[in-house]
């Protein structure tokens, strides 16, 4: 089983320069229920989006029309919290494929990685930079390109590389999935629990 | 140099090791609950896969289960099926299920210790973050996500780049209210709420040799809460002691063999870690929380601090407290409170309760006090009742629940209304963790306790 490859991403972003945004955030554990694997876009920042009447919150990034695009970039310590993987599909339903970030949690990153959201660690003054160019004026393009592992800012001087091992970066470059790998390897795994004490 | 208590469970554990990538990971014990695993299971189905080691894997229902009147149908249709297909996906897979109602039911990372699934020098993955739970152990335990579920489910496996190394060290003794729970607040509280990103910690010094296995347990539940994947602690003979003559441990001369390999599980003296702290834990006060997360922590006598004494985004910050309607340098000492909450994975075991029902005996609970108190599990609620703890919280106006994940994370119909406060002994004061508008102040069962009977913010030690 694959997902949608991915080699190079040129849009403009969403800004989002709030620091420990937990997966709590990104999708309230009431919109967890589902069985299936749709939807869960609708309810991406639910309580940050809407207010209790389900009206939209005006002051909400995902609310201003200014800002748009296929790239979600966040403050510090971005998706702490809970393991749900929901909140990587909230991401990706909504339309988000890369979210920059000077930090991410643990979990989360795995989670993005394994459904072909590409996290981009960045320096705290590149993402400074990146904010600051982008409420200039929202029509600021980011440039990622997985295969020389940069980040650059267009129509200005500003690059950073980022890191992702080998393995992930032929996965997302592929389209190539984790299971697959591990059913090619299941009669050494096999064989391996025939030695594990419990 | 695998010479830590870390590498000897992980080197062990590891079948193949992926050059610029990942260590395929060997995992001894998967916990599967309904939230997590529909998608999972409707991999395994669209790739025409079956479940490799069914006896490895156990299953519960815990996240999105009532915990009132759980005999009677679940009204809320969603909920209804995503517990009916995780049943129906035990079932067509031959996992063990213990579903709601079942005498073995609980919160997952409850029933694993208390049914001897939970094992010394093991691998244990959950799609919770809180599975870092069962490292109290000795244990490699971790959270992971719904296609990490699926990898398990199908393989046994998950791919993982080996994690660096932190040990945590307190020495000294703990003050009279100085539960765990204060131990894990006060640490994330100085390394905040992402200061052992990318690392495994392992707890050490004679504050944790001296814990008990429960006491042991919520350390390391609150590992996640620091960033750290997952916290362990080395196995001694608390550990033999409780895990000997559970349901699911190995028994006779196996448990005697593996008793004397689990006992060899330990850092050795030269052992090299990534990041080492030393905290003295003759400091450490009953804590609090004031903001929303894990890190915003404070000695309960203390003040909120200032954003500018603190190395923090003063936008985040202030958001923060503007959530709680609190304000810096505010003392939160005497703040009246609305709910009290004890449970959880965190604090939901029969050793919380005893502080709790200890600290209520002969008082009564504050009339504007809402209480919830939720055992972990079924096998928790009875040892409340054989010890009489059921009849004091009763005596104290108190009513206890049936179990589950309750209002930690507000999934099911137990929400703190917007705008409240609640004293939780859970692991998370998130914005609308525990209800939308909800206001968490998170701390020990005995400071629960407190601002149960008095209905706001109190220091225990002032009773």
């Amino acid at each position: 089983m694959s997902y949608d490859k991915f080699v190079k991403l040129s849009s403009t972003v969403v800004p989002l320069p709030i620091e420990n945004i937990d997966t709590d955030q990104i999708i309230p554990a009431r919109f967890l229920k589902a069985t299936e694997r749709n939807g869960f876009g609708d309810n991406l920042f639910r309580d940050w989006r809407y207010d209790e009447n389900n009206k939209k919150k005006k002051d909400f990034v995902l609310n201003n029309q200014k800002f748009s695009g296929n790239i979600l970039v966040a403050g510090k310590n971005f998706g702490s919290g809970s393991s749900r993987e929901h909140a990587a599909w909230a991401i990706y339903d909504y339309g988000f494929r890369c979210v920059i970030s000077s930090f991410f949690a643990d979990i989360f990153k795995n989670n993005c990685l394994n459904i072909g959201v590409l996290p981009v660690q960045v320096s705290s003054t590149f993402l400074e930079k990146i904010f600051e160019l982008v409420y200039t004026n929202p029509e600021t393009i980011v440039n990622i390109n997985l295969n020389s592992q940069s980040v650059s800012i267009k129509n200005s001087e500003l690059t950073e590389n980022f890191n992702i091992n080998e393995y992930k970066k032929n996965n997302m470059l592929n389209g190539f999935d984790d299971i697959d790998y591990l059913l090619n390897i299941k009669d050494s795994i096999i064989n391996f629990s025939k030695n594990t004490p419990i | 140099m695998s010479n830590t208590l870390f590498d000897k469970v992980w080197d062990s554990h590891v079948v193949k090791k992926i050059k610029n990538g990942p260590d395929v990971l060997f995992i001894d014990r998967h916990l599967v609950h309904e939230v997590t695993s529909p998608v999972a299971f409707l991999g395994l189905t669209n790739r025409k896969l079956n479940v490799l080691f069914p006896e490895k894997t156990f299953a519960t229902a815990d996240h999105n289960t009532p915990t009132k009147n759980q005999n009677l149908p679940i009204k809320d249709p969603l909920s209804a099926k995503q517990l009916q297909t995780l049943k129906l996906n035990a079932k067509r897979h031959e996992i063990p299920f213990w579903g709601l109602g079942h005498k073995k039911n609980g919160i997952v990372h409850v029933i694993g210790p208390e049914n001897g699934i939970t094992l010394p020098g093991a691998t244990i993955v959950c799609g919770d973050s809180h599975t870092s739970t069962h490292g109290a152990f000795g244990a490699i335990a971790f959270g992971i996500g719904t296609s990490e579920v699926e990898m398990v489910l199908s393989t046994q496996c998950v791919l993982q780049p080996k994690p660096k190394k932190m040990r945590i060290t307190i020495n000294g003794n703990l003050k009279e209210h100085v539960t765990p729970k204060d131990v894990a607040l006060y640490i994330i509280s100085q390394i905040t709420t992402s200061g052992a990103t990318g690392y495994f910690v392992e707890y050490a010094g004679n504050v944790f040799k001296q814990m008990s296995m429960e006491g042991r347990m919520t350390v390391c539940n609150l590992s996640i809460e620091m960033g750290a994947r997952g916290g362990m602690i080395a196995p001694d003979k608390k550990t033999i002691d409780y895990v000997k003559g559970k349901e699911f441990t190995p028994q006779g001369d196996e448990f005697l063999e593996l008793s004397k390999y689990w006992i060899s599980l330990r850092s050795e003296k030269n052992a090299l870690f990534d990041k080492e702290y030393l905290f003295d834990g003759n400091q450490i006060e009953p804590m609090i929380t004031y903001g929303t997360n894990p890190g915003m922590g404070i000695s309960i006598s203390n003040k909120i601090p200032f954003s500018r004494d603190l190395n923090v985004n003063k936008e985040t910050f202030e958001k923060s407290l503007k959530y709680m309607n609190f304000n810096e340098g505010d003392n939160l000492i005497g703040k009246k409170i609305d709910y009290v909450f004890l449970g959880s994975c965190t604090n939901g075991r029969i050793e919380d309760f005893r502080e709790f029902a200890k600290f209520v005996r002969g008082k009564k609970k504050s009339p504007n006090v809402t209480a919830w108190l939720v055992p972990g599990s079924h096998n928790v609620h009875k040892e409340i009742v054989k010890e009489g703890i059921f009849d004091i919280l009763i005596n104290s106006g108190f009513e206890i629940r049936e179990p589950g994940c309750s209002a930690c994370l507000a999934m099911n119909e137990d929400k703190i209304p917007n705008g409240k406060y609640v004293v939780s002994t859970s692991n998370r004061n998130f914005e609308g963790r525990q209800g939308p508008g909800a206001r968490t102040i998170l701390a020990s069962p005995v400071v629960a306790a407190a601002a149960a009977v008095t209905g706001k913010i109190t220091d225990p030690r002032k009773i």
